[in-house]
């Protein structure tokens, strides 16, 4: 890249961007890699740009038929030694995450249910994960690769942390997790986060592994966030009161998982100000649905009489 | 889905971009920028597949200023138009190409306004004016009819105006604001946004 030309790094023999696939499927090719912060080279084939994680974590099993692949390839040579497994069932991507701010700070929310096509691979996951204490990330996209993700940004974000004596900005954080993500565009990874939290003021910035980086107010991803955005849009409010907020977000989550069959169980909340974040026990949207029955049912009678 | 515009004038260039960051059906975002200042006298407009347009963009961005670091003075128009070109094209026929369609639009103190049309395939061309997206299909014909090369600024926005007029009613997907900038030779400007669509 261009600032390492000012930097004077060592050229490599690295085809373009960040590591060639084809390189790697011979035994192995010992590159010169410098560790990213601290500029010294290091035996252990690491991806400079990924931070000391082994390369061979790197190579993504690559599918022999190249339809599977989203971007054309010319010249593509499959690793000799890795074959695909073909999975048994297709990736499914359920799931209703969503996260806003407002004057008292971020509220995250998630369901809880994990999908494995039709089957609930289990009902109770936490897709709210806290990075330290003031960022939370919500996941949604493939259950692996988000959780891998999430351990290697806590790694990442800690190293600098003692590397540096301060804490890495969120939009740094989150850019720095867009170029981690960066190599793997075109796989079948698939991973969509949010990071909420703190820094100067409340963030919140959608990463994904497509490459996209959007910071705003309001974000919800997966299946079931039509309907969740079909319900912030209506009452999101700036002047909102943290009671309000936390019902708002969990009446998103609620109505999202009532139509999305790939969403339900329970809602997890987490709210996250200027002194850290704090997180709500976690609760049955069975609940939710009978008390909100309960409501409707109150209102009909109200009505007739 | 997205759309941009430039227009070239005697002495300036009027380019827009529309403010939606979309995934699949949904808008996520409403206010995006989608121009990247490569130096205080060239605007990139970029637009194409998720990731790849702000990596690309920024790449970009920061080789020009790298440029003028090392060199003292920046790159032209013409110049940044044809490195941006020639990176694209090598990235064409890697394993990871470039998705991206791409205005270059600048104002060189020899040379004048300049606007530079590229497209995925990195075919670069200069233009009077020029559009990308959908839009395009739907504006081409209006730049067309009523472009002059000795517009003035208002005449100017009042094309720019007709064409997102144009979007509103026959474009079948909603694209609710645009953000305008006006390059001349004091730098780049930025003008109203044009909010023509339902909020």
């Amino acid at each position: 890249m261009a600032l390492e030309d000012v930097c004077s790094f060592k050229e490599r023999s690295v085809q373009h961007k960040w590591f060639s696939f084809s390189s790697l499927g011979d035994a192995a090719i010992p590159f010169p890699m410098s560790d990213h912060y601290n500029l010294r080279y290091s035996r252990l084939e690491t991806s400079e740009n990924n931070c000391g994680v082994p390369l061979h974590f790197f190579i993504p099993p690559l599918p022999h038929s190249s339809s599977f692949i989203k971007r054309p390839l010319s010249s593509f040579c499959p690793p000799k030694n890795s074959m695909t497994v073909q999975r048994p069932f297709r990736l499914a991507h359920g799931t209703t995450t969503l996260g806003f701010i407002f004057q008292g700070g971020v509220i995250a929310a998630a369901d809880t249910r994990a999908s494995a096509g039709g089957l609930v691979a289990c009902p109770a996951v936490h897709k709210i994960t806290p990075i330290h204490s003031h960022l939370v990330v919500t996941s949604s996209g493939s259950g692996a690769d988000c959780m891998l993700w999430e351990r290697i940004l806590i790694r990442e974000i800690r190293l600098y942390q003692l590397r540096h004596g301060h804490r890495l900005s969120i939009r740094a954080t989150a850019k720095l997790l867009s170029s981690m993500l960066h190599p793997f565009k075109g796989t079948e990874m698939c991973v969509a986060l949010t990071l909420c939290g703190w820094d100067n003021g409340p963030k919140l910035i959608y990463v994904c592994s497509d490459g996209a980086r959007l910071q705003g107010d309001v974000f919800s991803v997966g299946s079931g966030s039509p309907y969740a955005y079909g319900v912030l849009d209506r009452e999101l409010r700036w002047s909102l009161s943290k009671g309000e907020a936390i019902s708002l977000a969990r009446e998103a989550v609620f109505r999202a998982t009532h139509r999305d069959a790939y969403s339900g169980n329970n809602v997890d909340l987490f709210h996250i100000t200027a002194q850290g974040w704090s997180q709500r026990k976690r609760e049955d949207l069975k609940e939710e649905y009978y008390r909100d029955k309960e409501k409707k049912g109150k209102k009909k009678n109200d009505k007739l009489k | 889905m997205e759309y941009l515009i430039g227009i070239q004038g005697q002495d300036f260039v009027l380019v827009a971009a529309d403010n939606v960051a979309a995934s699949s059906i949904i808008q996520m975002k409403h206010d995006y920028d989608k121009m990247f200042k490569l130096s205080e006298k060239i605007l990139l407009l970029c637009v194409g597949e998720a990731g790849d347009t702000v990596q690309f963009a920024e790449y970009i961005q920061k080789n020009v200023q790298l440029y003028k670091m090392r060199n003292g003075y920046e790159l032209s128009p013409a110049a940044a138009a044809n490195f941006t070109r020639k990176n694209l094209a090598d990235y064409l026929r890697s394993r990871t190409p470039y998705h991206v369609n791409l205005l270059l639009a600048g104002y060189d103190d020899t040379d004048g306004p300049g606007l530079y049309y590229m497209d995925h395939l990195s075919s670069l061309a200069k233009a009077p004016f020029a559009a990308h997206g959908y839009g395009a299909y739907l504006t081409l014909s209006i730049l067309d009819r009523y472009y002059r090369p000795d517009l003035s600024r208002d005449e100017a926005v009042d094309l720019l105006k007709k064409c997102v007029e144009e979007l509103k009613k026959r474009f079948i997907l909603n694209l609710p604001s645009f953000t305008v900038r006006l390059i001349d030779k004091e730098g780049i400007h930025d003008l109203e946004k044009l909010t023509l669509g339902a909020k």
